[in-house]
C-alpha cells in the first residue's frame, strides 16, 4: 500500500502490507498478524542456518549499497570469542528516500522481529537501533513496541536498545553511525579494519538498514525460494522494495514493487504522473546521492539494483525525486550541494573544501554572475572530489553535479548568458 | 582524562536527583560512560531548553570526559542547540525535494507570520524560532515541519495561520 | 632478503619491510617522501588529509599511504599522473581558505604548506572571487596561540591532546568548511607537554608565543644538543640566529622522547644567552680580583695544585657539567684526598602519559647520573662542611654554592652573582655554557648522549674540560704523561 494512498494493483505487497493498520503497530496485533512466527523459527534454527537461508534468498541491503545481506551476516567470526553487536541503520537522512519511516512508523515489530533474528544469525548480544533524531514521531512508537516486545519476552538474552541521533546526514555511513553510538563526532572511519572485524566498541558488529531488517522475517515465514522468485528482471535483484516517491507528482509516498519494475509505471501509474499540464522532465532514482536521470532514460529504467546502473545512475536508497518542466535544475543542484556542504563531517579535505566552493559556485551562477569557465571548473572540482575521500559523501554532491551538467546544460549555460530570472531565495 | 571546571555559584547543575537516576539507567545501556554523551545531552537539552558551555562542562564531569571533547561532539550536531531558543524551535525542511514542492513559501509563511523574522532569530515575544533545516525524511510529505518534537506534515502556506494559532 | 620481511616496490626501488609497515614508512626506506599532513608516526593515523594518495597496482583507486599496509609484491607509484593530479588537488583544496601571509607568518621557511605546493602545487588560483573563511586568533594556553584562517584541520594538535597527552582539551568544532580547532571556554592548553602541539602542526597556524615573530626559519642555525632541564635526556635541537638562541625544539629519538620535549624543556634556554657572563679569568691580587690571560690564571692553578698536593680537595660541581669536564675535574685531583660531590634541584615530575618512560622529571639535571658513575656523591651537605678545612676546593659551574672554606677556592663558572660565595676565590676561570661546548651527559637510564656547540662562548671564556685539560696536562697527569 502506497500509503497514504490506496494500495495500487501493481503493487506488490510485503513489507506495506499493514501501512496505515493502527492495529498492526501492538504487539498482539502484529501476533494476530502472524507476526513473531519467523523469530520462533529462527530460534529453532542454528544461526548459520539463519544467514544460509537469507544468503540463498538473494536480498540485499536497502540502504543504499546493494551488499548481500546473507553474505555480511557470514563475514561475522565464526568462533565467538568477543562480544557481537547488531547496528540498526534508522538514521534514514538520504534527501528523497522515507520509507524506514514509514516501516516503523506502521509496523515497529516487523523491524523488531528481524532485529532479533539478525541478532541470532550474527550471535550478537545487543542491538543498537540507532535513530535519526527528527525522527520524534517512530522513536515514540518503537519505543513503545519495544516495552511490550520486552514485556512478551520476545527477545531472549538479545538487549535491544535505541538511540538517538541528533542531526547529522553522516550518520547514516556505518562507520560514522557507530561513533555516533560510542558518542564520538559522527566522523565515518578509514577501512579496513571493517565492521565484522572491529566496528562498534571495537568489536565484530554488522549493520543492517531498517528496511532489510523488515524483510527477513517475511524470508524465514515464506521461504528463499519465494522472495528469490521476487523477479521480474536481473536475478541478482530479488525480493519486493519500498520505493519513496516525492517532488512532482500527483500521488508521492511509498509504493512497493517487485524488484525490476519499470520506474516508468511506478511514475505514472502509481504516483500519478506530474501534476497536470505538466510533464516530466528529469527524476534521481535512488536518493540525492544518485546521477539524475534524463526523461527518456526515466521512462526506459527498470527498477533494481542492474537495471538503474545500466542507465547510468544507482538504485541506492531508492528515494525517486521527480522533477517536471517547471522545476529549475540549477537551483536544485545547488540545493543539493547545499545540503552536502551542510553535512560534510570536515574530516577529508576534497570534501570539507570542495562541498562548499561546489556550492559558492552554483550560487554565483544562480545569482547571475557565474562564468564560462564555470561549468568546466564544477566538472573539475566534481572529478576531483570523486573516490578519493574515507566516504562517499564528497562522491554524492558530485553525482548530481556531473550529471546534472551533462544533462542540463542548456540551463546552466542560460544562466551564464543571463537569460534566466534570478530565483528568489529565502536565505 | 577528567579535566574539572569549576562551577560558578549561581549554577544549578542539571544532574542532580531524579536526572541522575535516570542518567543511570542510560549508563545501562553502553559498555563505556563515553557512549551515553548523545542521550545525556538529550537530557540536558529537554531539562535547560539548550546546552550552555558549563551544561557541557558539567556533562563532561558526569560521563569522565573534558568539556573541550564534549563541545567537540555537541558542535557536530546540529539538533543540539548552543544558544537559547524561542519556546517553539520550528524546524523547515527547504531541501530539494520539499524545496520544489514549495518549502520556501513555507519558510517564508512561518518568518513573517510568527514574527520571528529572519531564519534563526527568536520572535520578539520569545516564543518563535525558524529555523531551514536539511532533509527531514518525509519528502513524500511535502513541507515536513518539526515543531519542537510534533512531526507536521504537508505542511503549506495556507496551513501556517493554523499551526501558529495553536502553538502560540 | 631477510626473512619475514615483506618485499616491495616503490617507484621502482625495490625494499623489505617488516610485516605491518605502512606504504608512507616504507616509502621513507626507499628513499621517497610521499607528502602528507595528518600522518605524523607519533600519533594515530587518521587518513583525512588525503595528500598522501598514491597509486598500487591492482587497487581500483588510489590509496592513501598513510593507511595501507605493505603487502608482498605490491607495486607503488607516486609519481604517476594520476596520483600528482590527486595531490595537487588535495594542495588547491587546502589553499583555497588559505590567507597566504607567509610573509608574516612564522612558520614559512619550515612549512609542509609551502614545501609541498611548491613541490607539486600550481602557481595559480581558480577561487579568486569568493571571500576566505575567517576567524579570529585565538589564545589557547601559556604558550599557544591558534590562528584558524592558516588550520588545514589535519588534527595533529587534537589526537596529540586525545592520545599522547591524554588530556583531549583540543577538538574538532563544527563541521563542513565551517570547522575549526576548538577548545573549551573554562579550560587552557596548559598541559605541561602542550607546547609539542607547536611543532606538530604543519603549518603556520599553531604558533608558540615565545619565538612570535622571532626569526625567520631560514636565518636559523640548528645545532644537535640534549635538554638540560631534567634527567630524562630528551634531544633537542638549539635553533640559534646570530649566536642567540631562540629556540628550542625536539629531535626525534624512539628511545628517549620519541617526538617531543616537554614545555619545562621547550623555555629552559634563556639562560644560555645571558649577558653578564665572565668574560676574563681573574686572579686575586689582594682584595681585587685583576683579569688576566689564560697562561697566567692557569699557572696560578697548578702552582695551588702543586703546593697542595697529598692534602684534602673538594669539588662541588653542577649535575649539569659534561661528563669529560666532571672526569677532568677528579683526574686533577690524583694524589689529593679527594670527594666530589653535586646537588640537584628538585621539582613536580610531569609524564606524558601516552608515551611510556617518558617525563619531565623531577631531577632537574640532565648529568646526576654521569657526575654518579664518575664518583661524585649526592651528599652535598657533608662535602660543603669538608670544604671549610680543605687545603683546595673547586667549584664547577654552580655560581650559587655556598661554599664557605679556609682553603684556595677556585671557581670555574660561566656568572658570578655580586654576593655569590664563589666571589671569595683565588682563580675564576671562566667557562663555556651547554651551548657554546660539545660533550656528553649520561640520562637517568645510563644512556651516554652528546651535545654540540650551537655558538662561540663570550670573551675569553672556554669549556671546562679544556680547561682542566690544561690543568691535568700541567699537572702531568694527562693519559700521554703517564
Amino acid at each position: 500500500m502506497g500509503y497514504p494512498h490506496k494500495p495500487h494493483p501493481k503493487e506488490t505487497v510485503v513489507l506495506s502490507q499493514h501501512f496505515g493498520d493502527v492495529e498492526a503497530r501492538t504487539h498482539k496485533g502484529w501476533v494476530k498478524r502472524g507476526g513473531y512466527e519467523a523469530l520462533a523459527q529462527a530460534l529453532k534454527l542454528e544461526p548459520a542456518a539463519v544467514t544460509d537461508v537469507v544468503k540463498e534468498s538473494g536480498l540485499r541491503g536497502r540502504g543504499g549499497a546493494g551488499f548481500p545481506t546473507g553474505l555480511k551476516w557470514s563475514f561475522m567470526p565464526k568462533e565467538k570469542k568477543r562480544p557481537h553487536y547488531l547496528c540498526v541503520n534508522a538514521d534514514e537522512s538520504e534527501p528523497g528516500t522515507f520509507k524506514d519511516r514509514e516501516i516503523m512508523r506502521w509496523t515497529p515489530h516487523a523491524l523488531l522481529e528481524g532485529t532479533a533474528i539478525a541478532a541470532h544469525a550474527i550471535r550478537a548480544e545487543v542491538a543498537y537501533i540507532y535513530i535519526r533524531g527528527e525522527f520524534t514521531e517512530p522513536w515514540t512508537i518503537i519505543e513503545r513496541a519495544l516495552a511490550e516486545a520486552n514485556a512478551a519476552g520476545v527477545f531472549g538474552t538479545i538487549k535491544v536498545y535505541l538511540h538517538r541521533g541528533a542531526g547529522a546526514y553522516i550518520c547514516g555511513e556505518e562507520t560514522a553511525l557507530m561513533n555516533s553510538i560510542e558518542g564520538k563526532r559522527g566522523n565515518p572511519r578509514i577501512k579496513p579494519p571493517f565492521p565484522a572485524a572491529a566496528g562498534l566498541f571495537g568489536m565484530p558488529t554488522t549493520i543492517n538498514n531498517v528496511e532489510t531488517l523488515a524483510a527477513v522475517p517475511h524470508i524465514l515465514t515464506r521461504g528463499a525460494a519465494w522472495y528469490k522468485g521476487l523477479c521480474l528482471s536481473n536475478p541478482k535483484s530479488t525480493g519486493t522494495k519500498l520505493f519513496s516517491v516525492c517532488g512532482n507528482v500527483q500521488r508521492p509516498g511509498n509504493y512497493e514493487v517487485t524488484m525490476g519494475f519499470p520506474l516508468k509505471d511506478l511514475l505514472y501509474d502509481m504516483c500519478g504522473g506530474p501534476p497536470a499540464g505538466r510533464t516530466l522532465k528529469a527524476c534521481i532514482p535512488g536518493g540525492s546521492s544518485v546521477p539524475i536521470l534524463t526523461r527518456e532514460e526515466t521512462e526506459a529504467c527498470l527498477l533494481d539494483y542492474e537495471g538503474v546502473v545500466e542507465k547510468g545512475s544507482m538504485l541506492g536508497s531508492g528515494g525517486v525525486i521527480v522533477f517536471d518542466d517547471s522545476a529549475d535544475m540549477v537551483y536544485q543542484i545547488m540545493r543539493l550541494a547545499r545540503f552536502y556542504a551542510h553535512e560534510s563531517c570536515a574530516q577529508c579535505t576534497q570534501c570539507r573544501e570542495g562541498t562548499a566552493w561546489t556550492t559558492k559556485i552554483m550560487e554565483r551562477i544562480l545569482a547571475g554572475q557565474g562564468k564560462t569557465k564555470d561549468l568546466d571548473l564544477l566538472l573539475d572540482l566534481s572529478e576531483n572530489m570523486t573516490g578519493k575521500t574515507i566516504c562517499v559523501l564528497s562522491d554524492s554532491c558530485a553525482a548530481p553535479v556531473v550529471s546534472g551538467i551533462k544533462k542540463f546544460r542548456g540551463e546552466f549555460e542560460a544562466y551564464l548568458a543571463g537569460k534566466r530570472p534570478v530565483p528568489v531565495m529565502v536565505s | 582524562m577528567t579535566q574539572s571546571v569549576s562551577h560558578g555559584e549561581d549554577y544549578q547543575p542539571v544532574f542532580d536527583g531524579k536526572i541522575m537516576d535516570e542518567l543511570q539507567t542510560v549508563l545501562q545501556r553502553y559498555p563505556t560512560k563515553q557512549a551515553a554523551l548523545l542521550p545525556t545531552l538529550w537530557i540536558a537539552q529537554r531539562e535547560h531548553g539548550w546546552i550552555s558551555d558549563r551544561i557541557m562542562a558539567e556533562v563532561a564531569e558526569v560521563l569522565g570526559l573534558t568539556p573541550a571533547y564534549v563541545k567537540g561532539v555537541v558542535t557536530f550536531y546540529t539538533m543540539y542547540h548552543q544558544h537559547p531558543v524561542g519556546k517553539n524551535f520550528v524546524q523547515v525542511c527547504t531541501t530539494s525535494p520539499c524545496n520544489i514542492c514549495g518549502a520556501e513559501a513555507v519558510m517564508k509563511a512561518l518568518l513573517e507570520q510568527t514574527g520571528a523574522q529572519d531564519a534563526g532569530a527568536t520572535s520578539a515575544d520569545g516564543k518563535w524560532t525558524i529555523v531551514e533545516v536539511e532533509c527531514l525524511g518525509a519528502c513524500g510529505f511535502a513541507t515536513p515541519v518539526l515543531v519542537n518534537d510534533d512531526f507536521l506534515e504537508s505542511v503549506t502556506p495556507e496551513k501556517v495561520p493554523e499551526i501558529v494559532k495553536k502553538y502560540r | 632478503m631477510a626473512d619475514g620481511m615483506i618485499n616491495l616496490t616503490i617507484d621502482g626501488a625495490p625494499v623489505s619491510v617488516p610485516p605491518g609497515t605502512l606504504v608512507i614508512e616504507a616509502a621513507k626506506q626507499a628513499g621517497v617522501l610521499v607528502p602528507h599532513y595528518c600522518y605524523h608516526p607519533g600519533l594515530p593515523v587518521a587518513g583525512v588529509c588525503r595528500m598522501c594518495l598514491v597509486e598500487v597496482e591492482k587497487a581500483p583507486k588510489l590509496q592513501i599511504a598513510c593507511a595501507t599496509t605493505v603487502t608482498e609484491g605490491m607495486v607503488v607509484k607516486t609519481q604517476t599522473a594520476q596520483a600528482k593530479d590527486a595531490r595537487q588537488s588535495v594542495l588547491e583544496f587546502l589553499l583555497i581558505n588559505h590567507p597566504l601571509d607567509c610573509p608574516i607568518c612564522d612558520q614559512a621557511g619550515e612549512c609542509e604548506l609551502q614545501d609541498f605546493v611548491f613541490q607539486e602545487g600550481q602557481a595559480r588560483t581558480r577561487y579568486a572571487e569568493f571571500a576566505k573563511r575567517f576567524n579570529p586568533v585565538e589564545d589557547f594556553g601559556p604558550d599557544v596561540l591558534y590562528v584558524p584562517n592558516r588550520c588545514i584541520l589535519c588534527t595533529r594538535c587534537v589526537r596529540f591532546m586525545e592520545d599522547v597527552a591524554k588530556e583531549p582539551v583540543l577538538n574538532v568544532s563544527e563541521r563542513g568548511d565551517r570547522a575549526f580547532i576548538g577548545i573549551h571556554p573554562e579550560a587552557r592548553l596548559d598541559h605541561p607537554w602542550a607546547g609539542n602541539v607547536v611543532d606538530l602542526c604543519p603549518v603556520g597556524s599553531l604558533l608558540s608565543k615565545d619565538f612570535l615573530h622571532k626569526a625567520r626559519a631560514w636565518e636559523l642555525d640548528k645545532t644537535a644538543s640534549i635538554c638540560t632541564g631534567c634527567s630524562q635526556g630528551c634531544n633537542i635541537t638549539l635553533d640559534t640566529r646570530d649566536e642567540v638562541v631562540v629556540r628550542v625544539r625536539p629531535r626525534p629519538n624512539l628511545e628517549v622522547n620519541r617526538y617531543f620535549i616537554c614545555d619545562h624543556g621547550r623555555m629552559h634556554y634563556k639562560w644560555m644567552n645571558r649577558g653578564d657572563r665572565i668574560e676574563a679569568p681573574l686572579v686575586r691580587a689582594g682584595a681585587e680580583l685583576k683579569a688576566t690571560d689564560w697562561d697566567e690564571a692557569l699557572d696560578r692553578v697548578a702552582a695551588i695544585l702543586r703546593g697542595a698536593e697529598g692534602r684534602t680537595a673538594v669539588a662541588l660541581v653542577s649535575p649539569g657539567a659534561s661528563s669529560e669536564a666532571l672526569a677532568l675535574a677528579k683526574r686533577v685531583f690524583t694524589g689529593f684526598a679527594w670527594t666530589g660531590a653535586f646537588q640537584v634541584v628538585m621539582g613536580e615530575e610531569a609524564p606524558l602519559t601516552g608515551v611510556p618512560d617518558l617525563a619531565l622529571r623531577a631531577e632537574r639535571a640532565p648529568n646526576a647520573k654521569g657526575a654518579e658513575t664518575l664518583g661524585y656523591t649526592r651528599d652535598y651537605a657533608q662535602a660543603l662542611a669538608a670544604a671549610k678545612s680543605a687545603a683546595v676546593v673547586l667549584v664547577l659551574d654552580d655560581p650559587d654554592c655556598a661554599v664557605e672554606t679556609n682553603g684556595t677556592l677556585i671557581y670555574l663558572g660561566t656568572v658570578l652573582g655580586v654576593d655569590a660565595p664563589c666571589r671569595r676565590a683565588d682563580v675564576i676561570l671562566p667557562i663555556a655554557n651547554v651551548a657554546e661546548e660539545e660533550g656528553t651527559f649520561t640520562n637517568r637510564d645510563g644512556r651516554t648522549q652528546r651535545y654540540y656547540q650551537a655558538k662561540p662562548a663570550p670573551g675569553m671564556a672556554q669549556p671546562a674540560a679544556w680547561v682542566l685539560g690544561q690543568l691535568v696536562a700541567a699537572m702531568g697527569l694527562a693519559e700521554a704523561q703517564r
